[in-house]
């Protein structure tokens, strides 16, 4: 009897041992004496999972909690990085790398991790331990998506039937005959929504598909580079880098402020066949209207009412919504749960005024529709009070997954620093 | 003999001084000038501080071809634009550059001046007879 106390005490602490090692929950992990570097609301706590990664942009992070990061540029010929924590303090000590392309799009949904270049998406298979069952066997998903430079992320999300999402941003500002030149008007129809500015929606299970064979799910949308599924609605939900330059191509009709504060960042919820407008019409938050666009006969005061669906939500111009996430954990506060993080990467063309984003905010959803309020989450990454030239930011936002014990996990792409936010209270 | 030669230096000097002076004085007013050409149709993506936009837009301060001897490169660019996916100084940019062919000779000169001049770069002055020239190159 007492032998089976002492082996049953043994395995006991055993398994408490190996609970502590692997689950890495977040109550036992120590976070950074100063938050990361972060501002968080009360309770919450951070710590940097890991330093100088590349420049990682979308994450994923598997059952087992080990992190998948899709590189913008190659580490040693390489564009994923695998980190794992082996011994549960919550920073990772092992990074290994594979996959020979650049690009932005990861995600993981059953025992398969999805990945994208500027052109294609891959597919590879799980084993029980989460990790990649053979590196070199990746199956080509979808092929011959545009990629000419501007706009060129293919950001990816999976829904609960069998479908992929990717997005294929425009490869221009606003449609203009000549890009992002003073005056030049708008082609019409805009060309470039063939193949491009929408979102296209593919099968999980069918390989080496293109435009001819995906669906344009969904179009009139300039450049996404956050998308999520929402699985409380069972919704495509999507965020958009508005245009730019309204005062520089249009002086006569925006001045410098007007066009530092607009169009809106918008967030859309998505129906299958929905037109969100662009490059016809921008969306102006101040005035609460979707707007005609200068290029195609706006002057900054003609709205549009019909045929364009609204945004779910609208944010100042020019943060760039680089990652959606909605919230499904249960480590966070009740008022979290099925919410939206974004991250924004930070802007550039509000100059002369300061410089904005470069944060991860929080929408609050009530009844799977947000309140319409938003609040900054997670600040202080650039590293800077104001920041006047993107370049002096020490990091930016880019991509946002959640852990498997719900705590939220952000990429950033100047550094490769990859954080973990976890509420302790 | 030797009195004669060194009042020739001594007047060499004085003339080679002035003339750095007048023309440093002629580069400072260009620059001036050129400073508000580059605020309304520069700085958006280039940025005040020249340092553009990591992976969109490219740097003007510290930048090899911007302090570069080509002038006629840094022209061209500025009057046909720039589409080509080119690696400057290790790093691609993604967005395409406009063309500004409505800018005159004298405000190409201009803002090409004030760019190699300031932040920390320190390339000499253009001239509007060099932008003339190359310009009339360029089809």
């Amino acid at each position: 009897m007492k032998k089976v106390t002492q082996i049953s005490v043994f395995s006991s602490l055993f398994i408490l041992m190996l609970l502590a090692a692997t689950s890495s929950s977040a109550q036992n992990i120590k976070p950074d004496t100063d938050n990361a570097g972060l501002t968080l609301p009360k309770g919450f706590a951070a710590l940097k999972v890991a330093d100088n990664v590349g420049r990682t942009r979308h994450i994923a992070v598997n059952k087992q909690g080990a992190i998948y990061a899709k590189l913008e540029r190659l580490d040693n010929g390489k564009g994923i990085v695998v980190l794992k924590d082996t011994d549960g303090d919550g920073r990772t000590e092992t990074k290994t790398t594979f996959a020979n392309y650049i690009g932005t799009g990861i995600a993981i949904k059953g025992n398969y991790l999805y990945a994208s270049s500027n052109k294609e998406v891959f597919k590879y298979a799980l084993n029980e331990n989460g990790d990649i069952v053979d590196e070199n066997a990746a199956a080509t998903l979808v092929t011959g998506l545009v990629d000419k430079g501007q706009h060129n992320s293919k950001s990816i999300t999976l829904d609960n039937a069998g479908n992929i999402y990717v997005n294929v941003g425009a490869p221009s500002n606003s449609c203009q005959e000549k890009d992002r030149t003073k005056g030049s008007m708008g082609m019409m129809p805009c060309p470039i929504l063939d193949s491009a500015g929408g979102i296209w929606q593919f099968k999980t299970d069918q390989l080496n598909q293109t435009y001819a064979t995906g669906v344009r799910y969904a179009t009139g949308l300039r450049n996404v580079v956050g998308l999520d599924w929402n699985n409380e609605l069972n919704q495509l939900f999507v965020t958009q880098h508005g245009r730019d330059m309204l005062n520089n191509l249009f002086p006569d009709l925006y001045d410098t402020t007007v066009s530092a504060e607009l169009p809106s960042e918008t967030m859309y919820a998505i129906n299958k066949g929905d037109n969100a407008g662009w490059p016809y019409i921008y969306y102006d938050h101040v005035k609460g209207k979707k707007m005609m666009a200068p290029e195609y006969g706006g002057d900054g005061k003609k709205t549009v009412d019909d045929k364009y669906i609204n945004p779910a939500m609208a944010f100042p111009a020019h943060m760039a919504p680089n990652g959606l996430l909605f919230y499904t954990g249960n480590q966070f506060p009740a008022r979290y749960k099925n919410g939206a993080f974004i991250a924004f990467h930070g802007s550039w063309n509000r100059s002369p005024l300061p410089q904005e984003g470069y944060y991860v905010v929080f929408v609050p959803y009530e009844n799977g529709k947000p309140t319409g309020k938003w609040e900054v989450f997670a600040d202080g990454f650039s590293g800077k009070t104001v920041v006047k030239n993107p370049r002096d930011a020490q990091h930016r936002p880019c991509g946002l997954a959640e852990g498997p014990d719900g705590s939220l996990y952000i990429s950033d792409d100047v550094k490769g620093t990859i954080y973990r936010i976890m509420y302790q209270k | 003999m030797q009195r004669i030669f060194l009042v020739f230096v001594v007047m060499m000097i004085s003339f080679t001084t002035v003339t750095a002076q007048s023309n440093n004085k002629l580069a400072a007013a260009s620059a001036a000038r050129g400073k508000m050409v580059y605020l309304q149709r520069c700085m958006v993506c280039h940025q005040a501080d020249g340092g553009g936009v990591p992976k969109l837009n490219a740097p003007l301060d510290a930048s090899s071809t911007v302090n570069g001897s080509d002038i006629a490169k840094l022209v061209k660019y500025i009057v046909k634009g720039l589409n080509d996916r080119i690696e400057i100084d290790g790093e691609f940019y993604a967005n395409a550059m406009p063309a500004a062919d409505d800018l005159k000779d004298q405000q190409i000169a201009d803002v090409l001046t004030f760019i190699r001049s300031n932040w920390s770069n320190k390339a000499g002055p253009v001239s509007l007879t060099q932008v003339k020239q190359i310009r009339s190159k360029l089809k």
